[in-house]
């Protein structure tokens, strides 16, 4: 199969997307972020140009008229940039596109797809570097979706344009320049199907986003130790394939969690907390958990990386949990 | 000065009887305990309303904010369903899910009811774009209170809708002419330093309206001339109405009551009691009434007719509200997604 580029994949379900549905719109065009793959989106603006609106530096402005223009009957893609900016538009997103379906008894649907990125990418500061995604998962409404793959992203944003409800997108700064095996035909992705990215029978490895590709990297060291680590990758956070989740830790009986988000409340924590609840009887360790610290992201590199999921820490869980008896 | 025809100037006041006796009815309700929350009353801004409401077609879109009642019942919403709603009911409009504060009929084309201040700009906003995306030839309203002005999101999405041309009319009800605190000219002053809230959406070239929110005609005249614009193509309009604040919507809880009486409109001698000084001078039911009789639109008589008509209509929907079941708490987690 051909291979192309995370961001190539992102293009390509636009244009397949705006191409498909006339209400389809994007408001901000810098969905590849301003790197050097930006200039992949030049053929979107031109082709489609009386439906890509570069918006003002107004955040809540443009979350509140993705909500409306989505309320409206029309299917906005509204990009936020950097996700750590999502914070000024909060309360169109989890006061209004969040609740409006539920607080209107379900006559209103708000099929409008946020897309931000997020995470640690080398030198963002506290300021540029967020992972929004557990305080979203906390306001209910949303939908979450975080791709790790090339072949995720196309297939699950054609998926996110198409979803009835508000959907956050979040993409990692660092997904941009992966390559990776893509069909060139159109096809989506289902929510709520988490994907086992490596199998393996000693410890299940749970890892969203770009911690996939990270924990991936650990597998293949702890591999050659003799660990056969599993890989699951759950895609989409809201809705959340708990099966599959439990089925794999039924096998492997050991977990470690590993996501960007921060310790407390995040996503490592709930993932944690659910398989602890549902799953305890197949444990044979507890559940150990490779987050970001509470601390907000530092400039400078050795600090940044002394917060982020990296493969060694990843392989220190993992063999931590192993040893545990 | 702008006139209106008897067949125009009487379906306005009809909405705004409905949403006066509407109003009257929740007082009564919450009174009788029927429902909990604080609760926020449209009883004297009824004539911008129900004036805006008599220019739209069904197609045009409107959003509205925690003082919807009036936009609601002006629209020609089933009073049945909205009481229902208020008392938290199944059978309102949202299922109970909405109360007081966030009551939609989104086959009136509402938009969904925001309660957080400004909330409703923003996404009235995006309906103009929606429409625009769409190449509707239809406008998007946001009714919102002065105090929407204090947000930042709305002076962006003033920005927006301005660089866009977007369809949308903003009318910003200003009930603060009375409103506690210190004030100058129907400006709270403690809150906000501009002395004119049209120099705020003037500054992104916004074509701007002040009008007599209490005045059908100006009002009427004002809304038309603001959705010809926005079907032009034009951009965007922001209308400035005035009214003075009903002195019974002071606290939170709307304490004092009065029943309005038409008759007060040809009598103004037999007002009285705490809202007399409001009753004779600011309240626009009162006042569309006496023009009604003077213009030659309509007699004491067949005013006196609707009004009853109007009261009994909204005493059935009193009725068809409390009658109603609450909804099942299984049914609590349906709908958060479509």
């Amino acid at each position: 199969m051909r291979k192309i580029s995370y961001a190539a994949a992102i293009v390509e379900a636009l244009s397949t997307s705006l191409a498909e549905d006339a209400s389809v719109s994007l408001v901000g065009s810098y969905v590849l972020g301003l790197g050097p793959k930006r200039v992949l989106m030049d053929p979107l603006r031109a082709a489609f140009a009386d439906r890509i609106f570069d918006p003002p530096t107004s955040e809540a402005a443009i979350v509140s008229i993705g909500a409306g223009a989505a309320m409206a009957g029309t299917r906005p893609f509204v990009d936020i940039g950097t996700a750590s900016f999502s914070y000024v538009g909060w309360s169109p997103l989890v006061n209004e596109a969040a609740v409006a379906c539920h607080m209107s008894n379900g006559a209103i649907r708000v099929p409008v797809v946020y897309h931000m990125l997020h995470g640690l990418r080398g030198g963002g500061a506290a300021q540029h570097s967020g992972s929004p995604q557990a305080m979203l998962w906390n306001a209910a409404g949303l939908e979450i979706v975080l791709p790790s793959s090339p072949h995720d992203v196309k297939g699950l944003l054609r998926s996110a344009i198409k979803s009835d409800n508000p959907t956050v997108f979040i993409n990692h700064a660092r997904l941009m320049d992966i390559e990776g095996d893509v069909p060139e035909g159109d096809y989506t992705i289902p929510f709520g199907h988490a994907d086992i990215k490596r199998p393996g029978r000693d410890v299940t490895v749970i890892a969203t986003s770009y911690v996939v590709q990270t924990a991936l990297t650990a597998a293949e060291t702890l591999a050659r130790e003799g660990i056969e680590v599993e890989v699951l990758d759950p895609r989409t956070l809201v809705p959340l394939d708990q099966d599959l989740i439990l089925k794999s830790v039924g096998r492997t009986g050991r977990l470690v969690v590993a996501d960007e988000t921060n310790l407390s409340c995040g996503i490592a924590s709930e993932l944690s907390a659910i398989v602890a609840e549902h799953g305890f009887k197949s444990l044979r360790a507890p559940i150990m958990r490779v987050a970001r610290p509470n601390i907000p992201t530092p400039f400078s590199q050795p600090l940044e990386q002394a917060i982020t999921p990296t493969a060694d820490r990843i392989c220190d869980a993992v063999r931590q949990v192993v040893a545990w008896t | 000065m702008p006139t209106l025809d008897r067949r125009t100037s009487l379906s306005i006041f009809q909405r705004m009887l409905m949403i006066r006796h509407f109003e009257e009815a929740v007082i009564a309700l919450y009174k009788q305990g029927r429902f909990a929350s604080h609760y926020h009353l449209y009883i004297g801004q009824e004539a911008t309303g129900s004036a805006v409401l008599e220019t739209l077609s069904e197609k045009d879109l409107i959003c509205t904010t925690h003082r919807n009642h009036g936009h609601i019942i002006g629209r020609g919403c089933d009073p049945n369903r909205a009481m229902a709603e208020i008392l938290g009911r199944a059978s309102g409009f949202n299922g109970g899910r909405s109360g007081t504060l966030h009551i939609c009929d989104h086959s009136h084309g509402f938009l969904s009811t925001s309660a957080v201040v400004g909330g409703c700009a923003g996404l009235a906003t995006g309906a103009g774009f929606g429409l625009k995306v769409r190449r509707e030839p239809h406008v998007a309203v946001g009714f919102f209170g002065d105090g929407a002005l204090e947000e930042g999101l709305v002076s962006e999405s003033f920005n927006i809708a301005a660089l866009w041309k977007l369809p949308v009319v903003y009318v910003c009800e200003n009930n603060s002419a009375g409103a506690m605190g210190p004030q100058q000219g129907g400006y709270p002053t403690a809150i906000t330093a501009t002395d004119s809230f049209v120099r705020l959406p003037a500054a992104y070239g916004i074509h701007c309206l002040k009008v007599d929110g209490t005045d059908i005609a100006a009002v009427y005249a004002a809304a038309s001339a603001a959705g010809q614009r926005c079907r032009g193509g034009d951009g965007p309009v922001f209308i400035e109405a005035f009214t003075t604040r009903w002195p019974g919507s002071s606290p939170l809880w709307p304490e004092l009551a009065t029943v309005t009486d038409l008759n007060d409109a040809w009598d103004p001698a037999r007002i009285s009691g705490p809202h007399a000084d409001w009753s004779r001078h600011h309240d626009p039911v009162l006042r569309v009434a006496r023009e009604l009789v003077a213009g030659g639109h309509a007699s004491r008589d067949e005013l006196m007719a609707r009004d009853n008509e109007a009261r009994m209509r909204i005493a059935a929907a009193a009725n068809f509200a409390i009658d109603s079941p609450m909804p099942a708490p299984a049914s609590v987690g349906d709908h958060v997604f479509a």
